[in-house]
């Protein structure tokens, strides 16, 4: 059943928001794991 | 299998894969959302609507999948006390939540051109809300535990007993009535045309791909601080 709503803003919002938080995710899991192995490799005297 | 629960030969693994994975991962991701946008034709009944299935599939897929990979390395933990499955549990929680929320998220907004409403109470909708909160239970005690130095046993039990929510959630639209449609696929058939179904593959592949690498990911950073402070532990008792 469709509306008259322009229905490419309900894709691009969700598509933006998937996106955004893909990214997001990736990007912290990576700069946390860097972050974690620098320190353990900064106590080892490395 | 008990031959990778070796923190060292994991960590040999993992130094490679998990950039292979992400890299891997994006490029299919990036490609599989460029195709929806640009090359899936309009559906008859859904209009232009139908290319949010690109990310709301494997975003669901994923969302159930990572408290799958849980309870799992639950079991494992339980039973076998392998050293790596409660650092790999704890490394699934926070990536399950993050795509249980984007598969909310983008559901509601496909359901509000689809079915009139951002949101109903039924039973699909409800259980994948339930699965959400499972997660944050999950990683308040998993935090909680690593905190005040309690048995890792919590988190585990309760990643088995949350496990009962993924059959809820699979069923639901059989089991009850719902705006939600009932599953497209199904062990060797589909109701999609290929047209939809193979960009799709790509797509759950490629996010499937990204999930992997940023577990690995998780599990480096969780080894490393488990490291570090067994490091000084040790050195505070020499001193």
């Amino acid at each position: 059943m469709r509306e008259a709503l322009d229905q490419w803003t309900f894709v691009i919002a969700a598509y933006a928001l998937t996106a955004v938080g893909t990214l997001a995710l990736v990007t912290w899991s990576w700069l946390a794991m860097r972050a974690a192995e620098r320190r353990r490799d900064a106590g080892r005297g490395r | 299998m008990h031959g990778f629960a070796n923190p060292a030969r994991f960590l040999r693994i993992a130094r490679w894969l998990t950039p292979a994975l992400l890299v891997a991962g994006l490029v299919l991701t990036a490609g599989s959302l460029a195709w929806g946008l640009t090359g899936l034709p309009a559906e008859r009944l859904q209009g232009e609507t139908v290319r949010i299935v690109l990310i709301h599939v494997p975003t669901a897929w994923l969302g159930m999948g990572g408290w799958t990979a849980i309870a799992v390395a639950s079991l494992v933990e339980l039973v076998w006390r392998h050293p790596l499955a409660a650092i790999a549990a704890r490394a699934a929680a926070a990536p399950g939540a993050v795509f249980a929320a984007l598969c909310l998220a983008t559901g509601s907004i496909w359901g509000r051109p689809a079915w009139g409403t951002w949101w109903v109470w039924d039973g699909r909708l409800t259980s994948m809300l339930v699965l959400l909160f499972l997660y944050f239970g999950y990683m308040a005690i998993a935090a909680a535990v690593d905190r005040e130095g309690g048995s890792s046993r919590i988190p585990a039990i309760f990643g088995l007993v949350g496990a009962v929510n993924i059959p809820i959630i699979h069923y639901s639209v059989i089991w009850w009535n719902s705006l939600h449609q009932p599953p497209s696929l199904s062990m060797g058939s589909s109701a999609m045309s290929a047209e939809f179904l193979v960009p799709l593959a790509v797509s759950t592949l490629g996010f499937s791909l990204l999930f992997g690498g940023v577990v690995l990911a998780r599990m480096r950073a969780i080894l490393a601080d488990v490291q570090a402070q067994a490091r000084l532990r040790r050195k505070a008792l020499e001193a």
